[in-house]
């Protein structure tokens, strides 16, 4: 087996020295009742080119999202990573390294975490960021459990822009505690509804901007609101390359922010991992899950970077600890602060800029389809349509012309009465051929 | 090393240590492969880029009171030195493929490349999690298989497959035994039995869920203390978080009694599946009572951690609890693969959704392709190999060193503080000492039932050799502290890119990100 380096020599001098004369004697402890005999029904050891041969078998089952003129976003976006990116979080030394609890041997990691700290606040217009959370959807769920804990308040409100997965992992993690969460039916131009339910008891609102419908949501009257009443308000970014354009949530008055960053450095990957952005005011940042990287020095006076304000995590405080959080998005966060770096405030304005104008041109184009209505009033690079004909059998057709025009929105959730609305995103990797295909297939569904 | 402060002058004192005698501090701050690198806030600058883009159409904008008008203050750097700069910044990093990394209960193995190779193939790493289900059936394939390896592999009936880490999968277990112990009515049941030697997670999962914590001791030979364990069953018992093979390093021997005890009071088991890669092919949990059990896809099947993720903690399930399962998960439809994503299209009653799509789809091409590569014989013979590493180790330190506990481990091998006992050495100057030594340290401080742990799990990916270097490094290091060279262990490391760091400065006086130097005059005045 070309891992394993033992070989049957060297493990029979191991097992002496041990003092036994079998491995079965090693296992001992094992009850006999459930000790299996010989192996278990599954395949043997395949070499590496038999396994890569049933892969790519697989693979290719697939209609894959660089075959096909491709418009899907709704919480995940395609766009391009350079190559760098890749080869970089391929470094065996960033790749099979472990969380930096050693920080004199893993400066490398704990640098580029507070680098990413640093990016991650200065893009969502926060004060401080930690270091990564699984995704954007979990990170908005800490983020409710977070406000539950700074106001000592128990009610929440999700506008009816939230992404409906998003609202329904946030349900999850708060179903058993006492959190109570008031849901307003999803449409497309009404995240403004939250308002009225602010009251004296609760603990925040959760606003998505650009809203799950592409629409450019207003956070500062919200905000206002909110502070009135001492609420705090949880700002979600699922496209956090419309942050290169326009106002980060933290200039809006957000309070936290939390944000899938998948755009920036990750690929598709089916829907994971990705890695969830979680930034906030300074003031929270003992109440905030995660891990945090921070600056020290070293006994010479160096400066280096640590894991740090750890009383918070579940291996000191465990059962007081603010979350069971244990792992970070670590080498999705890399990928992240690598690509950052390499766009940087020049490049991730152009690739923004670059983003909401060619959607713009699709929208437009679409716009005078018979059957087609764009339906999101200001949007970045994400639009919905209202199509003539129910939207996911549209989806089907196109599929099968190997057109992947978007997301139905009925898949997100087929109980809010919009089966018709499509949701159509473009990034700088769609071509004006993939505008034409889009468009003449549309033609042709409706 | 030294590194740069912030002015850019190299700050450790140029006084030659008397061990270096005859060195001098460099000009540059660095030395030869060790080379200083800056913030790239202290670099870059916000007209630099290293991407380039096709032309932006030359139409307005639409984005109203929306637009972005300050500057947000992100420097870029150009290929080359984006390049430079994060390669310098890897040098500064211990890693798996440099050496022997015996995290106890951490399980720093080898990991295979091709898995990387294939997780990258387009039909898997290029796909969208919500595109039709008829363009995405290699994927839902490889998720079935991974699910069928999974349950065969752990005897269990069923699995979900979207928790995104171990700690997520704790959730998901225990959710889904709230869930199914507030169907049946048992609402009184809200305590939950965890051994002191659990991993921290497993109370914080608990109390996440809405559970409190019952603490259970440990008996001298660290284990679960049985009569304690009885001692604690009542009505109110909604079940048992257990670590198997456990923190210590052992296997539970009373784990069947300990899973019909809990059966008996109405409880549920959950088992922490982190060290499941010790009994892979010998043991199936689902034969031992087991209910629900996260598996470290990270760990066990070694999917690269990272730096710290990310990670995927697939959940399998008894009978009792798969109904309560959350979604989305795979089902075979005659010939075609379907994604259940809604409760409402569910057989059970699902407890609902972890997270936004369907788990960590990197990590299951990664862990599937490890399973493959070792086949069911391969597997075993890892698991062998893993428990054969780690009492060599055993064997070979005990003595100068000082065990645990008695008799066999499984994967990784317990020591005590005693062997430093009037040494002046603790266990963090000995694990530091290690660092100048080119090892990474063990495991240390837990589990918190041993004074002063140092818990060693070398894997099976460590040659006799390797291990024999180690074993001899190590013993000439307790040899060295009963010698009474403390001041090999105070300072170290001395060899690492930086000295020992400020951990309570970092904690008291939290800098948390880099400002702009105006911003920090402010703050400071």
């Amino acid at each position: 087996m070309r891992y394993l380096p033992l070989s049957d020599a060297e493990r029979g001098e191991m097992m002496k020295t041990i003092g036994v004369s079998s491995i079965d004697e090693i296992f001992s402890d094992v009850p006999e009742s459930a000790r299996l005999d010989g192996l278990i029904d599954l395949p043997r050891q395949k070499s590496e080119m038999e396994v890569e041969r049933a892969l790519r078998k697989l693979s290719n089952m697939s209609l894959s999202a660089g075959e096909a003129p491709f418009f899907c976003g709704a919480g995940a976006y395609r766009h391009h990573v350079p190559a760098s990116v890749d080869h970089i979080i391929q470094r065996s030394e960033f790749l099979t390294a472990y969380t930096p609890y050693q920080p004199e041997i893993s400066q490398g990691t704990l640098q580029t975490l507070f680098e990413f700290q640093t990016q991650v606040a200065l893009l969502t217009g926060m004060e401080v960021a930690n270091a990564s959370m699984y995704d954007g959807s979990t990170s908005t769920a800490e983020a409710v459990l977070m406000a539950a804990r700074v106001t000592r308040r128990n009610k929440c409100v999700f506008a009816p822009g939230l992404h409906p997965h998003y609202a329904e992992a946030t349900q999850m993690l708060a179903r058993t505690t006492d959190i109570d969460i008031t849901e307003i039916p999803s449409a497309i131009d009404a995240d403004a509804q939250v308002i009225d339910q602010i009251d004296d008891e609760t603990a925040c609102v959760v606003v998505q901007t650009p809203n799950v419908f592409g629409t450019l949501v207003d956070l500062e009257l919200i905000a206002k609101a909110a502070h009135e009443k001492g609420a705090l308000v949880i700002a979600v970014v699922t496209e956090v390359v419309s942050l290169g354009a326009v106002k980060s949530p933290g200039e809006m008055g957000a309070d936290i922010v939390t944000a899938e960053g998948q755009s920036i450095g990750n690929p598709l990957t089916f829907g994971g991992p990705y890695v969830g952005l979680f930034a906030c005011r300074e003031k929270f940042v003992r109440q905030m899950p995660g891990r945090l990287a921070g600056e020290t020095v070293d006994a010479d006076g160096n400066r280096g970077f640590v894991l740090t304000l750890s009383t918070r995590e579940q291996h000191i405080r465990r059962g007081r600890a603010t979350s069971n959080i244990c792992t970070n998005a670590g080498l999705c966060a890399l990928a992240w602060t690598i690509h950052m770096t390499l766009l940087g405030e020049k490049g991730l304005r152009e690739l923004a800029t670059l983003n909401h104008r060619r959607a713009r041109q699709l929208a437009e184009r679409l716009g005078k389809l018979d059957g087609v209505e764009v339906v999101t009033p200001r949007f970045f690079n994400e639009f919905a349509l209202r199509l003539a004909k129910p939207a996911a059998g549209v989806v089907e057709t196109l599929a099968a012309q190997n057109v992947l025009a978007g997301v139905p929105f009925s898949r997100l959730d087929p109980n809010a009465g919009l089966h018709d609305i499509l949701l159509v995103a473009v990034t700088e990797t769609v071509t004006d051929d993939d505008f034409d295909a889009l468009e003449n297939a549309l033609k042709g569904a409706l | 090393m030294n590194t740069l402060n912030k002015q850019g002058r190299p700050s450790r004192p140029a006084v030659a240590q008397a061990e270096n005698e005859g060195q001098f501090e460099t000009f540059s701050g660095s030395k030869a492969l060790q080379q200083t690198e800056l913030l790239l806030f202290d670099r870059g600058d916000n007209e630099r880029t290293g991407v380039d883009l096709p032309e932006t159409p030359d139409i307005a904008d639409d984005l109203g009171d929306f637009a972005r008008k300050d500057a947000i203050g992100l420097p870029g750097l150009t290929e080359p030195e984006a390049m430079r700069h994060y390669v310098r910044l890897s040098q500064k990093n211990y890693a798996i493929d440099l050496g022997v990394y015996p995290l106890g209960s951490c399980t720093m193995k080898h990991n295979p490349r091709l898995n990387e190779k294939m997780a990258r193939l387009p039909g898997f790493g290029d796909l969208h999690p919500l595109q039709p289900e008829s363009t995405v059936q290699g994927a839902l394939a490889l998720m079935d298989q991974l699910s069928h390896w999974l349950t065969t592999l752990t005897g269990m009936p069923a699995v979900a497959l979207s928790p995104k880490a171990g700690a997520h999968g704790e959730l998901c277990g225990m959710l889904a035994i709230r869930a199914k112990l507030d169907a049946d009515g048992q609402t009184k049941r809200r305590r939950v039995l965890v051994p002191d030697s659990a991993h921290g997670t497993n109370p914080a999962t608990a109390v996440q869920c809405g559970f409190t914590v019952d603490e259970i001791p440990s008996d001298d030979t660290g284990r679960v203390d049985l009569e304690a364990l009885k001692g604690k069953l009542g009505d109110d018992v909604a079940g048992i978080m257990l670590t198997n093979p456990n923190t210590c390093g052992l296997f539970e021997r009373d784990i069947r009694t300990i899973a019909d005890l809990i059966h008996e009071a109405g409880g549920y088991f959950y088992c922490d599946g982190a060290n499941f890669n010790a009994i892979v092919g010998r043991v199936r949990p689902g034969d031992l009572g087991v209910d629900a059990m996260h598996i470290n896809l990270h760990k066990t099947f070694s999917t690269p951690h990272g730096g710290g993720g990310p990670g995927a903690g697939p959940t399998v399930f008894s009978d009792a609890l798969a109904p309560y399962a959350p979604v989305p998960y795979v089902v075979k439809d005659g010939d075609k693969w379907k994604l259940v994503e809604r409760n409402e299209d569910a057989e059970g009653a699902p407890f609902g959704r972890m997270s936004a799509f369907h788990g960590q789809m990197g990590m299951f091409v990664r862990a599937l392709s490890y399973m493959m590569s070792h086949g069911a014989d391969g597997l075993k013979q890892a698991s062998e190999d893993a428990v054969l590493n780690a009492n060599y180790l055993l064997a070979l330190l005990d003595g100068p060193m000082t065990r645990a506990f008695d008799g066999y481990c499984m994967h990784e091998a317990l020591f005590n503080d005693n062997f430093l006992k009037d040494t002046g050495v603790e266990t963090l100057d000995f694990a530091k000492a290690m660092i100048d030594e080119g090892y990474h340290p063990m495991t240390m401080y837990f589990p918190l039932v041993v004074h002063g742990a140092l818990l060693i799990e070398p894997t099976e990916s460590e040659s006799k050799t390797s291990l024999d270097r180690f074993a001899d490094t190590l013993l000439a290091l307790a040899e060295a502290a009963k010698a009474g060279e403390t001041e090999r262990f105070k300072q170290a490391p001395v060899h690492a890119p930086l000295r020992r760091l400020d951990e309570t400065r970092a904690a008291r006086q939290p800098v948390l990100r880099w400002k702009p130097a105006e911003a920090e005059a402010q703050a400071a005045q």
